[in-house]
């Protein structure tokens, strides 16, 4: 089956075509190079239209036990959109926290086709790969949270052998099926346990003496030498408080130049000016992350309205509590293994912290220069829904529409934020590299988030708006492994989509130091701990694509 | 996962094999270290409790097809099913006793055909779950206690019995991470005739039993309530017997002082000692890491999930200072399964409703057991795949059973089909009482019987 789209304007920074118009052609699912003699089955003509890969978002909570302990938690969320059944798909529910299948529908028709649930527990695992198994339409893959579990917590004390360590970690991302690393509030998690209700970059864990800048340094380490593509994923210590970006920048220094993504870092971008010592810190960060170029971040932006956060930081959910709203929250210590904290909230505009929240995110997307090392999210629940994304856009690409917007806000945050002296408009171009070139290149996905040849054939075509809003929230198409899936910005077919997952080389003697562990502490098994394939697969429904890793070396 | 293969054939099960590392589905713990031995369709347990050897080591009865008691092939009980199903204009889903897979097909089925879901344990679960959904909670998991509970404190369940492995498992364990905080352990009974057997052993350095009717659990969970956020109780001497049953704490805290011709001089609370109470509140208070313990089918008092919010916010209060968590045991029958796969696909826990089309929920509307009594639905679809306990409740609509061969029913069902248990029949994935671990379902050759998730497809097929 040979597909062409003609004549549209596309936009593919992997491959340096900025709008210029091209015809693209699509067999057997992945795209190929031009051949204007080929036979084509069925032609579309995309003409005036906007070409992109399909959307990459590679950082929302999709799946996981936190994220179905978050539906439990708030039925009214779901109440003001239920969505019914059609002959093609499935009833459920949207809002902050949509049911799986809404989440794969309401993705594909924003022109996505690929999501990262990037913070899954070693312990949770088969249920968040159950959960994203039921998530229709995108592939997918998972960032596995490792910092506060005992198992590497007593090696670091114990101070086991970098290679033992370094096994561990691949172990870790083979037993549950994971695609990179992502550490949470490192070493906090565990030490909330122990009744420690802070942890400083280089405040020491009561129990293991060992403090958050040695659990980063040895994951980024670990993970480098593995040869993982995506660095390891750091949500940091601090988050929320004033005066974070101190912690932020230390963060980044103790990196000396190693790779390693800051995730959602609005929320670790906090100084400490003005009456209410609160402002933005994003200056610093952005005039920072020059002189650190191996560093990659994803913005966590805010936006207004009703939302639900949920987070493997049970130290810090715990702490935010007091701000539920309804009052009414979770939080678990989980297995020797993490936690997490689920605490619904609500972002108001006229809220001077909030509205510095929204504008801080903004600020962070414009001041930092290399759209190759900034991706497009909300950190979908916790600063909104992902169905804010062409919201997002517009006010990253419209500049009277963001000066518009920053009327409605509390007008005494905008004092603390450079945020009222950016000029910049994003262009199509780095809107490209920010949702689907940037994050496809920093996962290692090798065949995504690019329309050259070899590539799936993963294509949105929008329809050009001088409003981008409605622009990227309704495409005009969106092809999933060549297949038409999305009209009009409306599901007519339905598939499935792949598991990505990274297996990085391991000694297998490390599973006897493990099969020991488990047997006296832990209540399941080593062997049921680890996800088969055949689980994901379950019977064709699913599928396993395994990204390249780099050689394993050692320092 | 499986070894020593001696002649493994399809079709009838023949030879010797033995499984380790299995999974029991037959109570909300899911132990996965069992080693069961099959010889021909014959199971034997080396090391589960007396529940896990119940169930894996029954004899299945032969079991066929049945339409209106007739036997039948397995393609007419289908038809016969799906027939049932078209006819109905609200269809009953209920049972739903299995693994992820099966709640994936009832709420497939139940989505095409306007139906209603519901667990045969929900009402149990609920117990739980109005908590989360007014209050939230702060919970821990079996391994965390396991390694860190210097506190267990186990209110009105009788755990060994419902769960016999927990104490073995997460209280009197040999090997703990932590010696310094959960090498010793305090275990605080609260309620009557709950057998305190297990609670001994190195682990274990002291046993409390505060002896209290179930009705009155509420009462000392109050007075501990009360303690360890610094209130001042007042608290009468003795007659426990001259206090009106259902008065709760406040009255007897606001009558001031005796509460009726009593004849002891030792204060009490529900007939227990205060001084009693007073001494688990201070254990309380000094926990590194308590762990409040219940298992909510078994908190039968009435609106137990005001007794079980008292647990979570004594919890919450003690959390301020110290570390404390709960733990929710029971999950029986694949409900956490049921409850959570439903959750993920429809945003809600069960009793939802697919009939406008859209998934609608409402927790005393579409309780099936109630639009049972009622006279609601007309047709009732129950699944039954792992315990015999799961029987057909009472009803005169017409029935569509998926069970277990044994499964125990009190009226023939219109339409019988015979299915597998997730974890011995066929492979199957299922969610733990902590609803955070979920384990891989072994197939241990028994049977033949299909997954009720397959027998469910084919009815949703024949449509």
């Amino acid at each position: 089956m040979m597909i062409k789209l003609t004549g549209g304007k596309v936009y593919d920074p992997a491959n340096h075509v900025n709008g210029e118009v091209r015809d693209i052609y699509v067999r057997d699912g992945r795209i190929i190079a031009a051949d204007p003699d080929a036979r084509v089955d069925k032609e579309y003509d995309v003409r005036g239209k906007v070409v992109m890969a399909g959307g990459i978002d590679p950082h929302t909570h999709i799946g996981g036990g936190k994220v179905t302990i978050a539906r439990m938690l708030l039925p009214e969320d779901h109440e003001k959109d239920e969505v019914a059944r059609t002959e093609l798909t499935r009833s459920g529910t949207g809002h902050a926290l949509p049911s799986t299948m809404i989440t794969g529908y309401r993705y594909a028709e924003m022109g996505y086709t690929a999501a990262f649930e990037p913070a899954m527990l070693p312990a949770n695992a088969r249920q968040a790969h159950m959960e994203m198994g039921d998530t229709p339409l995108l592939d997918k893959g998972a960032f596995v949270m490792l910092g506060s579990d005992d198992f590497l917590l007593r090696s670091m004390a114990e101070k086991k052998d970098f290679e033992f360590i370094k096994d561990y970690i691949a172990w870790t991302m083979h037993a549950s099926q994971a695609i990179a690393m992502k550490v949470v509030n490192p070493g906090g998690i565990s030490a909330f346990k122990f009744n420690q209700r802070k942890l400083d970059l280089d405040e020491k864990h009561v129990h293991y003496g060992v403090t958050p800048r040695d659990i980063i340094l040895t994951l980024t380490r670990g993970l480098l030498e593995l040869g993982v593509a995506h660095p390891l994923h750091v949500h940091g210590c601090n988050l929320g408080i004033p005066g974070n970006v101190e912690t932020t920048l230390a963060t980044i220094r103790a990196t000396e130049g190693l790779p390693l993504h800051l995730t959602h870092i609005q929320f670790h971008s906090y100084a400490t000016e003005g009456d209410r010592r609160f402002s933005s810190g994003a200056v610093q960060i952005a005039d920072l992350l020059k002189k650190y170029p191996n560093i990659s971040i994803d913005v966590g932006q805010v936006m207004f309205g009703a939302t639900c956060t949920a987070s493997g930081d049970s130290m810090r959910q715990y702490n935010g509590a007091k701000n539920a709203d309804p009052k009414r929250w979770v939080v678990m210590d989980i297995e020797c293994d993490a936690g997490c904290g689920v605490v619904p909230f609500r972002y108001r505009d006229k809220s001077f912290v909030h509205a510095l929240q929204w504008a801080i995110g903004l600020e962070t997307f414009l001041l930092c220069e290399d759209p190759w090392r900034i991706f497009l999210t909300t950190d979908h629940p916790n600063g909104a829904p992902f169905y804010t994304y062409p919201h997002l856009i517009r006010l990253l690409m419209d500049r009277d529409f963001r000066r518009e917007t920053m009327l409605h806000v509390n007008p005494e945050a905008l004092k603390y934020s450079t945020l009222p002296n950016l000029d910049r408009e994003y262009s199509m171009y780095e809107i490209a590299v920010l949702t689907r070139a940037g994050p496809a290149r920093s996962l290692g996905l090798k065949d995504l988030g690019h329309v050259g040849p070899g590539a799936r054939a993963d294509i949105t075509v929008y329809t050009e708006d001088g409003n981008r809003e409605r622009m990227f929230e309704k495409p005009a198409m969106v092809f999933k492994n060549g297949e038409l899936v999305v009209r009009d910005g409306k599901v007519i077919k339905v598939v499935n989509g792949a598991t990505h997952v990274a297996r990085p080389e391991y000694n297998r003697d490390i599973e006897k130091s493990l099969k020991n562990y488990f047997d006296r502490y832990h209540t399941v098994r080593m062997e049921n701990f680890r996800l088969a394939d055949e689980e994901i697969i379950d019977g064709g429904r699913g599928e396993i694509i395994v990204q390249p890793t780099r050689a394993r070396t050692s320092s | 996962m499986t070894a020593q293969a001696e002649g493994d054939h399809l079709g009838e099960p023949t030879g010797t094999q033995t499984y380790t590392n299995v999974t029991c589905p037959f109570c909300g713990l899911l132990c996965d270290d069992l080693q069961i031995t099959r010889t021909g369709s014959t199971l034997e347990v080396s090391n589960g409790c007396p529940r896990a050897a119940a169930g894996f080591q029954r004899p299945l009865p032969p079991a066929k097809p049945l339409v209106r008691g007739s036997e039948v092939s397995f393609e007419e009980a289908v038809q016969a099913a799906a027939a049932l199903v078209r006819g109905a204009s609200l269809p009953l889903y209920g049972g739903m006793a299995g693994d992820v897979g099966l709640a994936r097909a009832v709420l497939s089925i139940a989505d095409r055909t306007g139906g209603v879901v519901d667990h045969a344990l929900s009402e149990g679960q609920y117990r739980n779950l109005r908590v989360v959904q007014t209050s939230g909670w702060i919970m821990s998991t079996l391994t965390e206690t396991r390694n860190r509970a210097d506190l267990i404190i186990i209110v009105g369940s009788d755990v060994h019995k419902l769960h016999g492995r927990f104490f073995d498992r997460i209280v009197t364990n040999e090997h703990t991470m932590f010696e310094e905080i959960g090498g010793k352990r305090t275990v605080v009974f609260i309620g009557e005739g709950l057998d305190t057997s297990a609670a001994t052993g190195p682990r274990v350095e002291e046993v409390i039993t505060l002896p209290v009717s179930k009705d009155r659990i509420p009462e000392v969970l109050a007075a501990i309530s009360g303690l360890v956020r610094g209130h001042a109780l007042q608290v009468p001497e003795g007659a426990a017997e001259a206090a009106p049953k259902r008065s709760g704490i406040l009255a007897t805290l606001l009558s001031g002082g005796k509460s009726g011709g009593s004849s002891s001089a030792v204060p009490e609370i529900a007939g227990v000692k205060f001084a009693d109470i007073e001494r688990v509140a201070e254990k309380c208070k000094n926990a590194q890491y308590g762990v409040m313990v219940w298992s909510p089918p078994a908190l039968s008092m009435p609106q137990a999930d005001l007794s079980v919010h008292m647990m979570t916010e004594i919890v919450r209060e003690l959390n301020l200072t110290t570390r404390f968590a709960g733990l929710a045991l029971g999950g029986n029958e694949g409900a956490p399964s049921a409850a959570s796969t439903c959750t993920w696909q429809t945003g809600f826990p069960l009793r939802v409703s697919f009939a406008s089309g859209a998934p609608e929920y409402d927790s005393y509307r579409y309780n099936i057991s109630r639009m049972l009594t009622d006279g609601e639905g007309d047709m009732l679809l129950w699944v039954a795949s792992i315990g015999t306990d799961i029987g057909l409740p009472q009803t005169s609509l017409p029935t569509v059973v998926l069970g277990t061969p044994g499964l125990r029913l009190a009226q023939p069902p219109t339409v019988y089909i015979p299915v597998g248990t997730p974890g011995i029949d066929h492979i199957g994935q299922m969610i733990r009482c902590d609803n955070v671990v979920s384990l891989p379902m072994q197939n241990l050759g028994r049977s033949q019987l299909p997954s009720s998730a397959d027998v469910l497809a084919a009815i949703e097929a024949a449509l």
